[in-house]
């Protein structure tokens, strides 16, 4: 008789309680959802007849949810553009061995620290645009004050989405070559969405400086002296050297933020709510909304189901990438 | 030897997953009997003799059951727990007791928090934890202490959100089998929400011993029936469509309120010709349009009409229903551009301040002017609802699970009786059920509203949950969010008749 491996049974009996709690709370519940999500539950009493697709047929169908639609990819276009840029500038300025960088590299990675709830209730002060009696408040007041009172406006406020106009030289352009449909409100940026962004983004870039940082860092310097000897020029070696090394850091920033900024919800939340017109609605937000204000247990379901497809578009090839170049090591 | 250590750690990691059985309590054991002296707290003792402040349920809950079992040592119980007097003997439970009560309690369970009087315990859920409607309730409270003395009584109130928190609670609890004895919703569809064959039990009972059937309006009647039983006990009445102006404005441009649509454009452009913004709103909340539009609904059908939208005998691709959205969208052509950063009462800051004219809202709207020591008021159906009355109303139902099923029967006896309805609603700004209230204990404003009360066209108000079930009124009220940013109303009729689809109420 084989002598039973002790250590690989107590190995197994560690896991065991971990690998079961995942099965059951993560995968058992993620097809629970999909189950409801084709189920007839639209009241507080749970209906499990089955319906097919037609919830995911009418939520596509639903206004609102294609206005969130917009919303997310905007949102996540512009938040992803912003933090990257902003974090590698910031990354780049620092990376020049100033005096005190520590204090600087502290200040811009705090903000990080701080959940979406405060950040989200500490912008809406400065964002709130202020009324007729009131006076300007916030941002608007700073801009009052310092002469650049042309500058205010209704921020999350204002229910401006901008797209390009169907009757302009472009838009006419795009419909003769069958593609109309792009100039459109539906596929544009709202006011809301840039207000969130800028409060995101202001959140998130401190944490894209400290990963470019970390790359940059990572760079020797031998690399930089023998381009230097060749004869490029301080823009090539950023084009040609720096940033082509940097590329990991830029898809691993991508896989980060991209999924923060698909499930987006308690920024929205504190921040703006559902906004004039949907101007700031999310998913996740009408995906609470429908689920424990209207009940509708399946139409909830159904945007969850939907918001994980999303993210797994976004997480699995990187999932893929990684195991197979940890296998390649 | 490792070998034995892997075990070792297995074994230890075992018994750790094996709860420990809390002991069974005889009696509370205190650890000590403290005097209530100034500035002390409940979090203070638990602070003091737990090391942590929010271990004070403990106390609250331990105190009472010892004050239960021995009035002698401890004559006073802990009702609320942020009141407690100076000189009171506190009992501190044993910490083993503290920490077992501690390992089940449930803050949204607060009950446990209190000891059953003789005749057991009576938990009434609500949303009305501020201001006059608390105060309404503690009036119906007392009442029932004075009829059924013996029962203590649980105020679970869940605070905020119009009712939303207090909703999910309520919820979890009932879908538990674990409900309050009796909980607030408001009277209408709003019922089917709780799926009242499954989880409510009918009232028919009291309604017939009360005679509740002869004071109610008759088209109050037909609206709470659901199934052909009774659901719940209506405390107070609501009304949605008022337009309220303000008089010193009116009276200076020499203008009257408005009886229709094209008189409201008049109104309208007179005050906007005097440099005043005509109509106001407030949208931040998302409920406000779908509010107003109720409103122009019931304006601009007739009250069978109206009723007909929601049980699908009136078609909402009707031309009537276009003209409500056409007329609905004249009005936004007026309102002020700040409506989607402000609240309902925001927007009233422009009548207080007469910087504008209109605005049409519930009839709290006239407990909040009277808040704000604002008197310049003047109130009016809104254009073409002259002799209908949205209605709106909470009512407390039974639930099929009710652990004291008598205390909450006795309760909705009091909710329904001339004295419990005319102690509540004088407080909470809203006019009685019944239509046989005295008039002398209510305001101005009130006394008119059951003028209407008592002979109007009663219809169902949708945005506060007496016309439709809820996911039918969000998907009504998103709608209404999108015409007012888009002004669209062939999408706006369309979206309107898909969530009639949606709700399985039209074709």
């Amino acid at each position: 008789m084989r002598q039973i491996k002790w250590e690989r049974v107590v190995a197994i009996l560690l896991l065991a309680p971990s690998v079961l709690a995942t099965a059951i709370f993560v995968y058992g519940f993620i097809g629970f959802t999909g189950y409801v999500s084709l189920s007839k539950w639209t009241n507080l009493l749970p209906d499990f007849t089955l319906v097919g697709l037609s919830n995911y047929q009418r939520l596509f169908a639903n206004q609102r949810f294609q206005i969130d639609l917009r919303n997310t990819v905007s949102f996540t276009l512009l938040f992803l553009l912003l933090c990257l840029v902003v974090g590698f500038l910031l990354a780049f300025l620092i990376d020049q061995r100033i005096r005190a960088e520590g204090i600087f590299r502290s200040i811009y990675l705090f903000p990080m620290a701080i959940s979406f709830i405060v950040t989200g209730v500490v912008w809406r002060w400065l964002l709130t645009p202020g009324s007729p009696e009131m006076g300007a408040t916030g941002v608007n007041l700073l801009f009052e004050k310092v002469g650049l009172g042309f500058l205010k406006w209704g921020w999350f406020t204002d229910p401006v989405v901008w797209h390009i106009p169907p009757d302009s030289a472009v838009g006419q352009f795009l419909e003769q070559i069958g593609l109309g449909f792009l100039a459109s409100p539906m596929i544009g940026i709202s006011a809301g969405v840039v207000a969130l962004v800028l409060a995101a983004a202001w959140q998130m870039s401190g944490y894209t400086m400290a990963m470019y940082l970390a790359g940059l860092r990572g760079i020797s310097d031998e690399l930089r002296e023998a381009a230097r000897v060749d004869g490029a020029s301080e823009l090539q070696i950023m084009f040609r050297i720096i940033l082509p090394l940097l590329r990991p850091i830029t898809l691993s920033a991508i896989i980060i933020l991209g999924h923060i900024s698909l499930k987006i919800y308690d920024l929205v939340v504190a921040m703006t709510g559902p906004g004039i017109g949907f101007s700031t609605d999310v998913p996740a937000y009408f995906m609470w909304d429908t689920t424990f204000r209207g009940n509708n247990f399946a139409r909830g379901s159904a945007i969850a189901v939907v918001l994980l497809v999303m993210v797994a578009v976004l997480i699995v090839p990187y999932l893929v990438w990684s195991t197979r170049s940890e296998a390649e090591l | 030897m490792k070998k034995m250590l892997n075990l070792l750690i297995l074994a230890v990691l075992v018994l750790t997953l094996i709860p420990v059985a809390a002991s069974a309590q005889e009696g509370v054991v205190c650890q000590e009997e403290v005097t209530v002296a100034a500035d002390d707290w409940l979090s203070k003792y638990a602070d003091k003799y737990f090391g942590n402040v929010l271990s004070w349920p403990a106390i609250m809950a331990l105190h009472n059951q010892a004050a239960a079992d021995d009035p002698a040592s401890f004559p006073n119980s802990i009702v609320n727990a942020d009141i407690l007097e100076v000189g009171w003997t506190i009992c501190i439970p044993a910490e083993d007791a503290a920490e077992a009560f501690l390992a089940t309690y449930d803050p949204d369970k607060p009950e446990t928090l209190y000891a059953a009087g003789e005749s057991g315990q009576l938990v009434v859920g609500s949303w009305w934890t501020a201001g006059g409607e608390a105060e309404g309730l503690a009036g119906m409270f007392r009442i029932y202490e004075e009829q059924y003395p013996g029962v203590e009584i649980v105020n679970a109130t869940v605070a905020g959100g119009a009712g939303t928190n207090f909703k999910a609670v309520n919820k979890t609890r009932l879908l538990g089998g674990d409900p309050a004895d009796t909980f607030q919703l408001h009277a209408g569809l709003e019922v089917e929400t709780y799926s009242p064959e499954t989880y409510l039990q009918p009232v028919d009972d009291i309604y017939a011993s009360e005679g509740l059937e002869q004071v109610f309006p008759p088209d109050l009647l037909t609206l709470l029936k659901y199934q052909d039983h009774y659901w719940g006990v209506p405390v107070n009445i609501h009304r949605s469509n008022v337009l309220w102006y303000n008089e010193a404005l009116f009276g200076e441009l020499g203008l009257t309120p408005p009886a229709n649509f094209e008189e409201f454009q008049q109104v309208a452009e007179a005050l906007q010709a005097a440099g005043i913004q005509p109509y106001v709103m407030g949208t931040k909340d998302g409920w406000e349009a779908g509010h107003v539009f109720e409103d122009v609904l019931a304006g601009t059908l007739t009250p069978e009409e109206y009723r007909g939208l929601w049980t699908g005998e009136f078609s909402w691709m009707d031309p009537k229903v276009t003209q409500a959205l056409e007329n609905f969208k004249m009005m936004l052509s007026y309102v002020n551009e700040d409506h989607p950063a402000l609240t309902w009462d925001g927007a009233g800051e422009y009548l207080i301040g007469g910087t504008g004219g209109m605005m049409i809202m519930g009839d709290w709207t006239d407990g909040w002017f009277t808040s704000k020591e604002f008197t310049g008021y003047g109130w009016a159906p809104p254009p073409g609802t002259q002799g209908i009355f949205v209605a709106l109303s909470d009512s407390f139902s039974l639930p099929a699970e009710a652990p004291n099923l008598e205390n909450a029967e006795n309760w909705l006896r009091v909710c329904g009786s001339l004295e419990g309805q005319e102690a509540f609603n004088p407080q909470k700004g809203s006019i009685c059920a019944r239509t046989d209230c005295d008039p002398a204990l209510f305001n101005e404003y009130l006394q008119s509203a059951m003028v209407d009360w008592s002979q109007d066209a009663i219809v169902p108000s949708v945005a506060h949950g007496a016309a439709a079930i809820e996911s039918w009124a969000t998907d009504y009220k998103d709608v209404l969010t999108l015409f007012v940013a888009s002004g669209d109303v062939a999408a706006g009729q369309a979206g309107l008749q898909q969530a009639c689809v949606d709700a399985g109420v039209c074709q």
